[in-house]
């Protein structure tokens, strides 16, 4: 009977964590695409499309050579069939006619896509206080509050745009957190990025709005890869959210990203995510191949870097915002809440490398698994010869919905002095089947029951995120978990 | 007393978990203003009852019915039975992490406006309503805070428990050892919440291992489960009976 009684329980589970996904939609327009296939010509073709600077050009073929040397990583806990990269369409932009001189002249298709989503372009009716990136496909569409970012000096724009009007900075900044040959995925996204934001805070700076990007995957075979590169000079800060969904098809697709944070003396830079990739359908099929390298570099003095992302989406999700703490004093966080259901795979955590003296770290990770999704936790807290007194404290839950699900925990620990000091929790737990009749004997349904549980159990992180995004990620979850218990 | 007067009736009732036969052949009526004490052995079945009569997904009817008010319940979900007027005093009140006693009542509290189509109150009316119950279990403001049985102590999950029951309102009430582990003091101020509680139109349950609890509340009527039926019921010096005797006599 406690057999019969959990069957109850996953069917309710499953109803709950099986509604639709209601970005799967798809926009018919015009596109300018670049053949399937990857090859030096692929290459030079897009860097022309783009009328890139030489040295970029240069970049990208040294970070193809050394991809095709390269081999995908097998180390991490997740099982897919072998890429083909050649059956990839590496660059697929709508086609405009002209060069947009405002908002306005976007395309009506795209304009109604991003309503349907849920995000205005125009101005008037934007969330308040956020401007926006949104790139779709491989090419940005529109940023928005340009102007009066220019007011404070901050430059918020397409990378391609940066490309053109800030070669310097770009020839500077770009691949100097992320190598080109850091890893095979990244050597990927270096060869064939095609767009992506980019973001400088002047000295003395806190950025008024937050700034956001919104990734939007719609062609079938395209992959997207795109790169965000964000400078905060001396003394500033911003916070960044970005924001992802794609259509519903039955083939996989592949994003590769990089983001790069850059923090001088005494800069903050906050980087909220919430990852919603189409994540196959209830039997494993379709979805996103989400792998990304984010890293962020804490160069100067009392400098701070913080990661907070909502994993929800992807079919697989490879992913691990990294701090590198070289600034005395300096400090990187990370916040995360994954969720995994049906057959999804997720191996996602973060590493926090202290270099600089009294350097300090905080890890808080939240994995949920339901269904048949196998959820994993991977860390790394190295601690040098030269980091001084610091400090690092991690903590992992895990929390179990269902019978078939699986949690993993893989957090590594290296310390090279004796000045340090780490602390490292980490706990399992399971909504049982007496806490929901605890629920359900005062009346309150299943849906509310799982909702407020794990609700709770994400506390610490959600309240890390700006208001909207924690309203919306609290939403998602029940949504994605809707059926899931019972 | 007619039928109108009827709260609950067990008729015949068998109930298995894992092909174990728990309950067998369990009759009960309970009527309006009564109080009932259910006492028995461990393993007898009085928590199984207390939890079929919820609706607990794990267990199986093989035969029999429950009357609630003269209509069966048996297929209803365990939320419909609770908005019905259904309650259960657990005896072991589940810790729930991360949501606070304050959010859980109020929902639980407008799950029920709801199912009556009556409006449901913001948290700033629930504080007013909830801090009048609170006074009737004597527990301070600060549970409210604080997640739902989290880090409780057994007699203030307990009253945690009392304290719902007196907020919904619910017309039977079932009470599985809510005495146990109690300090003096603490079921004093249990057993004047549920005296309070208790009105001419309402209908109590108590299971129960000590006569102790029963020199607070006047039973109606005690009973004696043994194998999961009944096999005796007297009034309350049954209870003193049994202090003295135990179990073994009556088989």
């Amino acid at each position: 009977m406690i057999n019969q009684s959990n069957k109850i329980i996953n069917n309710n589970l499953k109803k709950l964590v099986n509604k639709t996904y209601e970005y799967g939609f798809s926009t018919n327009i015009e596109k300018d695409i670049i053949e399937k296939g990857l090859n030096e010509k692929t290459i030079k073709l897009i860097s022309s499309k783009k009328k890139e600077p030489q040295f970029l050009l240069d970049f990208r073929l040294k970070a193809y050579k050394k991809w095709k040397l390269m081999n995908s990583p097998e180390w991490a806990y997740l099982k897919f069939p072998e890429i083909d990269f050649q059956n990839i369409v590496y660059y697929s932009a709508p086609k405009s006619k002209k060069k947009l001189k405002d908002l306005s002249e976007v395309d009506s298709e795209l304009l109604k896509t991003f309503e349907k989503l849920g995000i205005s372009l125009n101005e008037q009716k934007r969330l308040a206080n956020v401007a926006l990136d949104i790139v779709f496909d491989s090419v940005s569409i529109g940023t928005t509050f340009q102007q009066e970012l220019a007011e404070y000096n901050v430059i918020f724009c397409s990378i391609s745009e940066a490309i053109q009007e800030y070669p310097d900075m770009i020839e500077k900044y770009l691949g100097s957190v992320v190598p080109i040959g850091d890893n095979y995925f990244s050597a990927l996204n270096s060869a064939v990025f095609t767009d992506g934001s980019f973001c400088y805070i002047p000295e003395n700076v806190k950025c008024p709005i937050d700034l956001s990007t919104y990734f939007r995957i719609n062609d079938q075979t395209s992959g997207q890869f795109e790169r965000t590169l964000i400078i905060a000079d001396k003394n500033s800060a911003v916070n960044y959210l970005e924001g992802c969904t794609a259509p519903q098809y039955d083939n996989n697709q592949l994003h590769a990203a990089i983001v790069e944070l850059i923090a001088l003396e005494n800069a903050t830079i906050k980087y909220s995510t919430v990852q919603n990739w189409y994540s196959g359908n209830k039997y494993g099929k379709g979805g996103i191949y989400n792998f990304v390298t984010k890293r962020g570099l804490c160069i100067g003095k009392n400098s701070q870097i913080s990661w907070t992302q909502v994993e929800t989406g992807s079919s697989i999700t490879w992913k691990y915002p990294s701090c590198l703490l070289v600034g005395e004093n300096s400090q990187g966080e990370f916040y995360s809440v994954a969720l995994t259901n049906n057959y999804q795979q997720a191996d996602t955590g973060t590493k926090m490398l202290h270099i600089g003296k009294l350097s300090k770290s905080r890890i808080i990770s939240k994995g949920i698994s339901a269904g048949n999704s196998k959820n994993s936790y991977r860390g790394l807290v190295q601690m040098t010869d030269k980091a001084l007194n610091a400090r690092n404290y991690s903590q992992c839950d895990s929390l179990l919905i269902g019978n078939c699900s699986n949690a993993n925990t893989f957090p590594i620990i290296s310390v090279q002095n004796s000045t340090t000091r780490i602390e490292h929790e980490a706990s399992t737990s399971k909504i049982g089947e007496e806490q929901i009749f605890y629920f359900l004997q005062r009346g309150i349904s299943l849906e509310k029951a799982i909702e407020l549980m794990i609700s709770g159990f994400c506390k610490e992180v959600f309240k890390k995120l700006p208001l909207e995004f924690a309203a919306e990620a609290d939403k998602l979850l029940s949504l994605k978990l809707e059926g899931s218990v019972g | 007393m007619t039928e109108n007067n009827l709260l609950l009736e067990i008729k015949n009732l068998k109930v298995a978990i894992e092909n174990n036969m728990i309950l067998n052949e369990l009759n009960l009526k309970i009527q309006k203003g009564e109080i009932h004490a259910i006492m028995g052995p461990n393993g007898s079945g009085k928590s199984t009852f207390s939890k079929v009569v919820a609706g607990h997904p794990a267990y199986s009817i093989l035969e029999g019915d429950i009357l609630f008010k003269g209509n069966s319940i048996i297929e209803l979900s365990p939320e419909e039975r609770s908005h019905l007027g259904i309650f259960l005093a657990f005896q072991y009140p589940i810790e729930i992490p991360g949501v606070s006693n304050e959010d859980f009542l109020r929902l639980s509290y407008n799950a029920k406006q709801r199912f009556f189509s009556l409006p449901e109150v913001d948290p700033i009316q629930f504080l007013a309503i909830i801090m009048k119950k609170m006074e009737l279990v004597k527990m301070s403001p600060q549970f409210l805070n604080r997640n739902v049985n989290e880090g409780f102590s057994g007699g203030e999950k307990k009253r945690n428990e009392i304290l719902q029951m007196v907020l919904l309102d619910s017309d039977i009430c079932i009470l599985d050892e809510t005495d146990s582990g109690l300090d003096i003091d603490a079921l004093k101020i249990i057993s004047n919440g549920i005296n309070n509680f208790m009105t001419k139109d309402k209908g109590i349950i108590l299971i129960t291992h000590y006569q102790r609890l029963l020199d607070y509340i006047n039973p109606t009527y005690v009973h004696v489960m043994q194998n999961g039926k009944i096999i005796k019921t007297g009034s309350a010096e049954l209870a003193k009976e049994l202090e003295e005797k135990g179990y073994q006599w009556l088989s």
